[in-house]
């Protein structure tokens, strides 16, 4: 266990110490993402207005708080995309990693929660001169921050593990791009990034429950901009508890037949 | 299986095939690919038996595309075989267990297992976490690896900043840092200076006499081979041409050997005593017949004011492209 602990933590310092190499960049991504969520935002307060004031429940101070929020939430949930197997594969990089006793998936995950620790540094200040814009309608209680500490970690893992998994299809078929896109589009729409989950219809609600996307990304947001109970909040984090274990338990089942799979001529 | 203990490498029968999908050019070909496809069977590596001894360090040779790294790979549980039997230390490698994955290393030139922005010293760092060596026991072998390298100016340099030679000196000790008991070098000094070519040679030899450990090397470079193997294993299309010493590859694959010779004076025609292969001023080689070396031998010194003569096997790289060649052509 310590051994384990050891590692996560070396590794989340080497992902830290390369991601504040390329900060600069790090900076350019981020602004570059800042982009879509603004355009949302001026978009839904523009409705608001022009509603008299609010949609759905939102003001134009709650959609702020939503979209700021939700730039964190964007960033946290940046993971190993599945597109990147595919040139693992090729260039040998695989290879590399098979060859350590330790699973890639853990390798993986300690880089990319080490990396997080930069994305948040780096995001502040985006954030403070996105509230000095936008003035959000923003005060969490204490057990809202805390709950959002928790669901926004938990958002991680939970796409974390899931596309971990959706990526082990790169082993199977070499047409996976569609495969990728059908996953991103339907996360595009159900997850609360391009609209607030609560402004979509009845049924679109009901159905988000079952799917995993609004836990990795509406879900914290809600928590923070006060719009669940104490109870929806604890049943929030089970469904993220368990679609972190479904993610694993696909990894677990996917890997040994994967790496059959896996056989890189030469080089 | 029963394998003696001190075996290190045990494989029997080993092969690995691969479906390859085929088409030919043009739109017909692509539209008939929709409802018919075809595939063709490449084996990789066809039924190769051989053992290698604890300690052992043995030279791997083939053309490109002659089952090398496939093996490898599958030595070292990176590919499932196909059939046949392998086993490395006891263990199975497709199996990867991590006990066994702690006692091998696989060094393939050129390919960069360190991370590329950060210093040598945290990549380092990074391995001891991941193969979880004891403190005193990592800096004991840390150190001991950056004195046998020469790599004291280098660690604390980002990795992209080192020329090849350099990082591949750092591969080298990054992938030693585990005291791995098997080492699968595949092409360590592949791009690298006559210089450190030598140093990485030198490095691997030192380790093999320290810590006893079982080396299976595949290089281009005959010099590589010489310096380290007494023993070599020859494939060629999957299979398993020679496995014995060095010198017995010469005596196999070769019927002829080459003359030296000096005389004193210039211009003499000596293409009745053998093929002249150059030719510079007094001094000129010869090839000739491994059965008719004395007798030639014998004519030159008899015939010709020879001041000095040296009769030769030829060099390695040439015994080793002619047993290619002449596969190839059959």
């Amino acid at each position: 266990m310590s051994a384990s602990l050891d590692f996560y933590l070396t590794q989340m310092k080497t992902a830290i110490v390369v991601q504040f190499q390329y900060r600069v960049a790090n900076y350019f991504y981020m602004i570059g993402m800042i982009a879509e969520p603004v355009v949302y935002l001026v978009v839904w307060t523009t409705v608001a207005r022009a509603q008299g004031g609010t949609v759905g429940g939102y003001t134009a101070e709650a959609f702020a708080a939503y979209y700021i929020v939700w730039t964190l939430v964007r960033n946290m949930n940046i993971v190993l995309t599945p597109y990147a197997w595919e040139n693992r594969i090729r260039q040998g990089d695989l290879a590399a990693e098979l060859i350590r006793p330790l699973h890639p998936f853990h390798f993986d995950l300690a880089y990319f929660a080490g990396w997080k620790f930069v994305a948040i540094v780096m995001w502040l200040p985006i954030a403070v001169a996105l509230a000095l814009i936008f003035k959000p309608a923003l005060d969490p209680t204490a057990g809202e921050a805390a709950a959002f500490v928790v669901a926004l970690w938990g958002g991680f893992f939970v796409r974390f593990g899931l596309l971990w998994a959706l990526g082990l299809v790169t082993f199977f078929t070499t047409r996976v791009s569609a495969v990728f896109e059908l996953y991103f589009t339907a996360e595009l729409l159900l997850s609360g990034r391009l609209a607030p989950i609560s402004l979509m219809p009845q049924w679109v609600q009901g159905l988000v429950n079952f799917l995993p996307f609004k836990w990795a990304f509406g879900f914290p947001i809600e928590v923070l901009i006060g719009q669940l109970t104490p109870a929806q909040i604890v049943t929030g984090l089970l469904a993220q508890a368990a679609w972190s274990l479904f993610g694993v338990g696909l990894v677990w089942l996917l890997w040994r037949p994967s790496l059959r799979r896996f056989a890189a001529v030469g080089g | 299986m029963l394998i003696s203990n001190t075996t290190a490498i045990h494989v029997r029968d080993l092969r690995k095939t691969y479906i390859v999908p085929e088409r030919e050019g043009g739109l017909k070909a692509a539209l008939r690919s929709l409802v018919q496809r075809k595939s063709r069977e490449v084996r990789a590596v066809d039924g190769i038996t051989f053992e290698v001894s604890r300690g052992e360090v043995v030279g791997f040779l083939g053309p490109n595309g002659a089952g090398k790294t496939t093996t490898l790979k599958m030595l070292s549980g990176l590919l499932y075989p196909t059939g046949g039997e392998v086993s490395v230390l006891g263990h199975t490698p497709s199996r990867r267990e991590n006990d066994f994955l702690r006692q091998i290393t696989l060094v393939m030139g050129q390919r960069n297992q360190l991370v590329w922005d950060i210093p040598a010293i945290d990549s380092f760092d990074l391995n001891r976490a991941i193969y979880r060596l004891p403190a005193a026991d990592y800096r004991r072998m840390r150190d001991e690896l950056i004195e046998l390298l020469d790599l004291q100016e280098l660690m604390r340099k980002p990795v992209r900043n080192l020329s090849l030679g350099e990082r591949m000196k750092v591969e080298m000790a990054a992938a030693m840092l585990h005291r791995p008991q098997v080492l699968f070098l595949d092409e360590p000094t592949i791009g690298l200076d006559v210089t450190m070519q030598r140093r990485i040679r030198a490095f691997v030899a030192e380790y093999n006499r320290r810590s006893g450990a079982t080396v299976l090397l595949t290089s281009h470079y005959m010099a590589d081979v010489e310096a380290l193997c007494r023993r070599v294993i020859v494939i060629h299309h999957g299979k398993l041409l020679y496995d014995g010493d060095l010198g017995g590859l010469v005596e196999r694959f070769t019927a002829h050997k080459t003359i030296e010779v000096t005389l004193g004076s210039n211009a003499v025609d000596l293409s009745s005593y053998g093929e002249v292969v150059a030719q510079d001023g007094e001094r000129a080689t010869l090839r000739v017949l491994k059965a008719e070396t004395s007798r030639i031998t014998a004519r030159l010194l008899a015939d010709l004011p020879v001041t000095d003569l040296v009769v030769e096997d030829p060099p390695i790289d040439d015994v080793i492209e002619h047993v290619f060649t002449q596969e190839m052509i059959r």
